[in-house]
Parts: C-alpha cells; sequence; structure tokens
C-alpha cells in the first residue's frame, strides 16, 4: 500500500531529525559538563578555608587566598550593575515604546556596534573617563569599565522582550485611561520580567569573567581594599596573575579562583531568578 | 431622550487612507447602539474614535468633534476620556501578570487609589455588575486573571472597564472570540448594564444587534449609511444597500 509507505518515510524521517537535534544538544550540554567538571577536578582541592579568608602570599611562600580578589569581583560587578542595568533597562524602555524614529534607530545602531567593541577598548576607555582624571585606578573605574559593557545587552533583550508583550495588553491598559509611562512601569515591564531578567543575567555573566578591562581600570591588590576608590583586586585578574607564573602552588590556586568565579555568576544568577520569579504573580503597584 | 455622544463630521486616516469619510451619528444614553457592517468597514475605526484609542496608532489621524456628555473630547485629556468612555475588546486581554482582584483593581490602583476599603467594594460591585462575581470570589488574590476560561476572561475585562465608573462603554465584537453560552451571558449583561450606562456595540451578527441594541448603525466602505432604531433597520430599511446586507446579498 503506498499510503503505508509514505507514513513510514515520514515517520523515518521524524525519527532521524528528532534524534539529530537529541545528539546535537548532547554535544552543547557536553561541552558545559566538561569544562565545569574539569574545573572543579582542577580546582576543587584548593578551594579551602584559607583561600576563602586570605589575601594572595609573597613570591615564594605557599599558602594564601583570594578572600580580597573576590570582595573586589563582588564590589566591582555591583557598581558596574548598578549602572548598567538601570540605563540599559531605561534604553531598552525607550527603544521599544517611543524608539520609532531617527534617534531610536541611531540608539540602536550605537549599542549593536558597542556590543561588538573588543573589550580592552572599553578598558582603555573606562581609563581615559576615570583613571586619567582621578589620577589613580579604582574599583569604581572597573564598575564603569563592565557598566558600559552591559548597557548594550541589557538595553537590546529588555527592548526585544517588551516587543513581545502582545499589543492587546497595551491597549488593555490605555483603555481604562492609564497614562503610557504607567503602563510602561506597572504592566508592560511586570509582563516581560522574566525575559528582561534573564536578558540581565547573561549580561551579568558575561561581564564577570572580563580581564582586560579591570587591568587598567581597577588594576588589581594584593591586599583588602573595601574603597571604591582605591585600587582593588578581582578574580579574572589574580587568575591571570597566577596562570602565568612558574609556580605550582598559584596555578592550583588560579584554578580555584576559576571555579570560584563560575560559582559566583552561577550563585548570582539563581538568587536573582529565585528573588524575582517566585511571585510571578506580581500585583498593581 | 438625552445624548450621550454626539459625533459630528469624523473622518479618521490611517497614514494616507481615509477609513471614515465624515460620520454623524448621536447615541442615545442608558441605551444600547450596535454597529454593523462588512468587515474592515470602519466599525472598529469609528468606536475607537470615541474614546480616542484611534490616536494610540502612531499612523493615525482623525478630525471633525465628538462629543461625550456635552463636552468634546479633544478638549480634554485623553486618558480622562478614556476613564468616561471605557473599552471592551473583541479578544479577552487581562494583564497577564495580575491576579483577577489586580486586574479590575488596576485602573484605579495605577492612577493613585490606594483605599483598601474602597478598592475592595469597587472591585466587588464591578465583578457583580459583571456577572462573575460568584465563580471568582474565592480565588480574586489567589489566582492570575489568565487563568479564566475565555467568557470568564471577557466578563473580567468588563468588570475592569467598569471599575473606573464610565459613562459610555464601547464594545468591539465583545462576543465573537467566544462560545455560545458565554455570549448569551455577555448579552445578558448589556441588557443589565444599559440601565446605568451607554453601550455601543459593533457586532457581526445581526441577530444579536436585533437582540440587544434599540439603535443600529450601518456602515459601510467607511460611511454611516443608516441609522435608526434597529427594528426599522431590520425589518423596513430605507437604504437599498443596508437591505442587501441585512438580507445576506453581500458582506
Ligand atoms: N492599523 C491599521 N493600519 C492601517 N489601516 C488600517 C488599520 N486598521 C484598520 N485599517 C483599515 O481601515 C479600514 C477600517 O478598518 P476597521 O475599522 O478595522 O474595520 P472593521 O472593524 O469594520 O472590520 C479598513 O480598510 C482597514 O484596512
Ligand atoms: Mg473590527
Amino acid at each position: 500500500m503506498p499510503n503505508r509507505n509514505i507514513s513510514l518515510r515520514r515517520q523515518m524521517t521524524d525519527y532521524f531529525f528528532t534524534g539529530l537535534a537529541a545528539s546535537l544538544s548532547v554535544i552543547v550540554v557536553s561541552a558545559l559538563i566538561a569544562i565545569l567538571a574539569y574545573l572543579v577536578l582542577r580546582g576543587a582541592g584548593s578551594l579551602n578555608l584559607s583561600f576563602l579568608t586570605q589575601t594572595p602570599k609573597p613570591v615564594g611562600e605557599t599558602g594564601g587566598g583570594m578572600a580580597n580578589a573576590l570582595l573586589g569581583s563582588v564590589m566591582i560587578l555591583g557598581i558596574a550593575s548598578l549602572f548598567g542595568v538601570p540605563v540599559g533597562i531605561g534604553a531598552g524602555i525607550y527603544l521599544a515604546e517611543y524608539g520609532r524614529n531617527r534617534l531610536g534607530q541611531l540608539v540602536r545602531f550605537t549599542s549593536d556596534v558597542l556590543n561588538g567593541v573588543p573589550s580592552i577598548v572599553i578598558g582603555l576607555v573606562a581609563y581615559g573617563l576615570v583613571v586619567l582624571p582621578q589620577r589613580h585606578f579604582s574599583a569604581f573605574a572597573g564598575g564603569v569599565a563592565l557598566a558600559i559593557m552591559m548597557i548594550p545587552t541589557v538595553a537590546r533583550t529588555t527592548e526585544e522582550m517588551l516587543l513581545l508583550v502582545p499589543h492587546a495588553v497595551r491597549e488593555a491598559a490605555f483603555g481604562i485611561g492609564i497614562p503610557q509611562w504607567r503602563t510602561t512601569i506597572s504592566i508592560t515591564l511586570p509582563t516581560a520580567r522574566a525575559g528582561i531578567i534573564t536578558g540581565v543575567m547573561l549580561a551579568f555573566a558575561r561581564v564577570a569573567g572580563e580581564t582586560a578591562p579591570l587591568m587598567f581600570t581597577a588594576f588589581g591588590n594584593q591586599f583588602w581594599s573595601f574603597s571604591a576608590n582605591q585600587p582593588i583586586a578581582a578574580l579574572p585578574l589574580q587568575i591571570f596573575t597566577y596562570a602565568i607564573t612558574p609556580y605550582d602552588d598559584w596555578h592550583r590556586q588560579a584554578w580555584a579562583g576559576a571555579l570560584m568565579l563560575v560559582i559566583l555568576i552561577v550563585g548570582t544568577t539563581t538568587l536573582v531568578r529565585f528573588v524575582f520569579m517566585r511571585r510571578m504573580l506580581g500585583g498593581a503597584r | 431622550m438625552a445624548t450621550a455622544v454626539e459625533v459630528h463630521d469624523l473622518k479618521a486616516w490611517f497614514g494616507k487612507t481615509e477609513a471614515l469619510h465624515g460620520i454623524n451619528m448621536a447615541v442615545e444614553a442608558k441605551h444600547a447602539t450596535a454597529v454593523i457592517g462588512p468587515s474592515g468597514c470602519g466599525k472598529s475605526t469609528f468606536i475607537r474614535c470615541l474614546n480616542r484609542m484611534h490616536e494610540t496608532n502612531p499612523e493615525a489621524k482623525s478630525e471633525g468633534t465628538v462629543r461625550v456628555g456635552g463636552v468634546d473630547v479633544y478638549e480634554m485629556p485623553a486618558v480622562d476620556v478614556r476613564r468616561r468612555v471605557g473599552m471592551v475588546f473583541q479578544k479577552p486581554n487581562p494583564f497577564p501578570t495580575m491576579t483577577i482582584y489586580d486586574n479590575v483593581a488596576a485602573g484605579l490602583k495605577l492612577n493613585g487609589t490606594h483605599n483598601r476599603k474602597i478598592l475592595d467594594d469597587i472591585v466587588e460591585h464591578s465583578l457583580q455588575q459583571a456577572a462573575l462575581w460568584d465563580e471568582v470570589k474565592d480565588i480574586l488574590k489567589k489566582q492570575s486573571g489568565a487563568s479564566l476560561s475565555g467568557g470568564q476572561q471577557q466578563r473580567l475585562c468588563i468588570a475592569r472597564a467598569l471599575a473606573v465608573s464610565p459613562e459610555v462603554m464601547l464594545m468591539d465584537e465583545p462576543a465573537s472570540a467566544l462560545d455560545p453560552i458565554s455570549t448569551a451571558k455577555i448579552e445578558d449583561l448589556i441588557f443589565e448594564l444599559k440601565q446605568k450606562l451607554t453601550i455601543v456595540i459593533v457586532t457581526h451578527n445581526m441577530q444579536q444587534a436585533s437582540r440587544v441594541a434599540e439603535f443600529t448603525g450601518f456602515f459601510l466602505m467607511g460611511n454611516l449609511i443608516e441609522f435608526d432604531k434597529t427594528e426599522k433597520i431590520f425589518t423596513n430599511p430605507s437604504d437599498k444597500r443596508t437591505e442587501d446586507y441585512i438580507t445576506g446579498r453581500f458582506g
């Protein structure tokens, strides 16, 4: 029966492509798992209490840790998010809700170009903007560099996520006399919340591992610093410094630092999701 | 007999295309007026001009006067017009992130009313008016508006519009996406509502128009061809084109 053959062939094609898609997904996931497993294998052994509580020891001495670099990373990323997230979301709102004009086109184009600028160039920009006028390196300068890198990603994802909100939702709000700015803040943004948070986390994760733009902004520091106005250590910088030395102990610490960085990113992402997504049923505020 | 909405020489455009060519109509207060006509004849455009929703489309433009309660809508802020002239859309569109309660309260809360007692009262009253209270009173703050059935969602949207106490309610084919039972509920509702406010309803369904509306306007290609008592329109129209449409010869 010819019908039978056709349906058999369709079924085989279906199996084939399902299988293909599944194996490709497995490849992607295994790459990730392989990297993580290798990091744990090399780094977990050195990720001990002294690593988490001590500052680096001078050359030649073993032991010490990256506590100051962990704090530095947290501070720099905090400063970066403080500037980068609101500016990025604001720009995204402008693009989605008001940006059907020349200025919108310009902002869109600029932010796509900015997204492609090598991170070391962004570092130089922050050096020129912050370090030169202040005449010293600082956590703040590092934060500014990373903020500049976060803005285009946050802006463009915010725009895309807001545009995904059905027009009917905005119409419903206008229809009961809610002004446009109110509609954006209280209705459209919360509707797009999940996607926007994902975009912010993506931007955060991307800049968390950046090393080059911190070299001439945050600069690095062998000691504790709690000031936004002083040179400060950061995990990627410390990993880089240790990785290019000939010392085994420092190599081990570099691996532990890399593992720490991944934990920091995954931890933050999970926490943010937990806090913001727990109540998807937000109220009208 | 009082006039709730007075439309004079209303023209509307999308870009360069003129969608309405000068409409004149006096909508009777506390009655229902049906707007009928073939697809694309300008019914939605017409009612969207009555609460200035038309201009939310960046391409759109309009001309002429629309008076609500004697006041020119272009002399009022658009948001005030839309509170006085509420709207229910073809597809139910509850706010997806909000609970049932917040959907109904949204128009008040987002315009600055935060008194719990007042909100509770208005939410309950609006849901009762929309004949939805009994079905949702136990899940008000537990479930999202989007979790309701299509017919319930549409009644929720009606409650949401009622909560800001409009004088006029515009309904753009409010039952065309619903099953027959939900449709009947919406029609019953229109009967109740027109005791208190003025209703303008666009409908594709001529039986529906004759069931709910005292007056009917027939639109064709951006013109109001005939506007009269519903009975007259359906039994003895003055215009040949109206007769052709209602007898199903075109449209
Ligand atoms: N958003 C729009 N952009 C451009 N033209 C539109 C738009 N909406 C409607 N039109 C045009 O305006 C005319 C009237 O449309 P509409 O009022 O939606 O008709 P109806 O509701 O009677 O089906 C149609 O010719 C339609 O193509
Ligand atoms: Mg229509």
